[in-house]
């Protein structure tokens, strides 16, 4: 149920994003699903790639500190009010969303939630019995 | 206790025997000096000091000091005492504190020194059957070579790897079963965390001990290097205006570092007044190079603090002890009127179990000024979120503040992100135009 996201610590200086997804396509990793977080003196790459063994030993090759942390997928329906469905059911049961970012398909119609929760079992509990999907490692790295 | 020695006959010595060949050196050396070298005989004729005042080892309270602005001030040779046939070679200091100085050596300047590293290598355990992987710079730098003589001399098989390219010098350890590491602790502690990032085990090496030195380092860092390249780790000392490498250095009792007083006598002194200190007080360390003939300095004052310990040693040596030193008379830093030393920097982050790996960047802002923390990440510190990134710098920053009363920015970069040359970490950038 836990997808594993790649997080890198990158300091603020230009051409730096560059260098390191230089270092993934070298070692012919796909990126599934990116985003950056930023502040005033550093960053922290997150990604989702179809072979995160292999991305974390690249990486470290080439001087990074990468970590691995488990998040969790939902797929909901590109609608009106499917995000903040989701939303209150994590509300009510009183968990936090550390960060999250998403993306949505065209093919399939749904749009594709990344969340970062303390409680990831919970989380997948509360989501999964109201009915929404919650995507598997194989699932979310093949698509 | 039994232990190795390499010259069991001085390193043993009884205090009675000590006293007499270090009143014999003294006197000769002095006569050498007032006889050779112009400044020195400057400095007696102005003192009203002859050469035969001096009968001892205990009148050397009466012979001037030496200043590294002395070796300045008659770049490159002229605190030479010796004609240049018999001279073999010069070392170069890296110059990071001013204009560089120059130190020469006789063939027999080259032995004594060999022979001192050779003790220092033994009193780490090391003996002719071992490989000493000597990762010091090789050049002017007195690290590499210093080392590498004293290897030769004790019959050990030297590695002559110098510094820089790791990723090699982990293959050479695997591939030659290098026993003995020789470089700065710092460069130490870099191997080591190659060493992890390539995933190779430590613990598969054949790899023993350390001897490390030529820059300031903490327990702390010992217990980390130790850690990462699961050795043990012994702290070396010395100077290229004394001789290089090979000072003093740690026996197994790591107890303080044996100084190799036969050669070099050293005072601790106030370094206000000059006077000297007795054991167990911090004041400057001072050097008179009594087994050496071409550079022969008289109390060198190496601004090194530090204490001395005459008190006998478990391991059977009787040379003197001296302590880690503190920190230097001149590393101080002042900034906004408050003291800063670098060394308290890497005391907080190792308080903090955090590696330190750091840089300080002064600058003055609107007439203030500023310091700057530099921080290499390593993977225990990295976190995903930026809220843990952020408390972590907040933390550092606070502990920071509470142990300098000086403001502290921090900054965390990526790893190995700061420059290290011939294995040296440069700590400070001050920007200041004062």
């Amino acid at each position: 149920m836990q997808i594993q996201q790649l997080s890198i610590f990158v300091e603020n200086k230009s051409g730096r994003l560059a260098e390191i997804t230089e270092v993934l396509a070298a070692a012919r990793i796909d990126i599934r699903a990116i985003s950056v977080a930023d502040t005033s003196d550093f960053g922290i790459l997150r990604l989702i790639v179809n072979k995160p063994d292999e991305a974390v030993a690249a990486l470290k090759k080439a001087g990074l500190t990468v970590s691995l942390t488990n998040v969790i997928a939902m797929g909901i329906d590109d609608v009106p009010g499917a995000f903040s469905k989701a939303m209150r059911i994590l509300a009510d049961i009183g968990i936090d969303v550390e960060y999250m970012y998403a993306f949505i398909s065209r093919k399939s119609g749904k749009a594709y939630v990344i969340l970062r929760v303390k409680d990831s079992k919970k989380a997948v509990n509360a989501l999964s019995s109201n009915g929404i999907q919650i995507l598997t490692a194989e699932e979310f790295y093949g698509m | 206790m039994q232990g190795n020695y390499f010259e069991p006959e001085l390193e043993c010595a009884s205090r009675e025997v000590l006293h007499y060949i270090q009143s014999k050196k003294l006197v000769k050396m002095v006569e050498r000096c007032y006889k050779h070298v112009p400044t020195y005989k400057k400095r007696f004729d102005e003192m009203g000091l002859l050469p035969g005042d001096i009968r001892s080892i205990d009148d050397i309270r009466k012979l001037p000091f030496t200043y590294k602005t002395d070796l300045r001030d008659t770049y490159p040779f002229g605190m030479f005492a010796v004609p240049k046939e018999e001279l073999v070679r010069v070392h170069a200091s890296s110059g990071t504190t001013g204009k560089q100085t120059v130190v020469g050596y006789t063939k027999g300047d080259i032995d004594v020194w060999a022979r001192c590293a050779a003790r220092c290598i033994t009193a780490a355990g090391g003996t002719k059957s071992d490989y000493i992987h000597i990762s010091y710079g090789y050049g002017l730098f007195t690290g590499g070579m210093g080392i590498h003589y004293g290897a030769e001399k004790l019959g050990a098989t030297a590695i002559p790897v110098s510094t820089g390219n790791t990723k090699r010098q982990i293959m050479i350890m695997q591939d030659f079963g290098s026993d003995i590491l020789c470089c700065t602790p710092s460069y130490a502690m870099y191997i080591g965390e190659t060493m992890r990032d390539m995933g190779v085990d430590p613990k598969s090496l054949k790899l023993r001990a350390g001897i490390f030195g030529a820059e300031p380092w903490t327990e702390n860092m010992r217990k980390e290097i130790e850690r990462l390249l699961s050795i043990k780790a012994y702290d070396i000392y010395g100077l290229s205006e004394i001789a290089g490498p090979g000072v003093a250095s740690e026996c197994v009792m790591q107890h303080g570092m044996h100084i190799n007083e036969d050669m070099f006598y050293p005072e601790v002194i106030d370094p206000e007044t000059g006077k000297p200190l007795p054991d167990g007080e911090y004041g400057e360390l001072v050097f008179t190079c009594i087994g050496k003939e071409a550079l022969p300095l008289l109390r060198y004052r190496t601004k090194d603090i530090c204490c001395l310990n005459h008190t006998a040693c478990e391991c059977g040596r009787t040379f003197v002890r001296m302590e880690k030193p503190r920190g230097r008379t001149d590393d101080m830093l002042i900034i906004r009127g408050i003291n800063v030393f670098p060394s308290q920097i890497e005391s907080v982050l190792l308080s903090l179990g955090m590696a330190p790996n750091y840089q300080l960047v002064i600058d003055r802002v609107n007439n203030l000024d500023t310091l700057e923390v530099q921080v290499e990440i390593n993977e225990d510190m990295f976190s995903d979120t930026v809220r843990d990134l952020e408390d972590m710098s907040r933390k550092i920053s606070n502990a920071l503040q509470s142990t300098l009363n000086v403001v502290a920015k921090v900054r965390l970069l990526e790893p190995k992100s700061i420059p290290r040359t011939d294995g040296k970490a440069k700590r400070v950038i001050d920007n200041r135009k004062v």
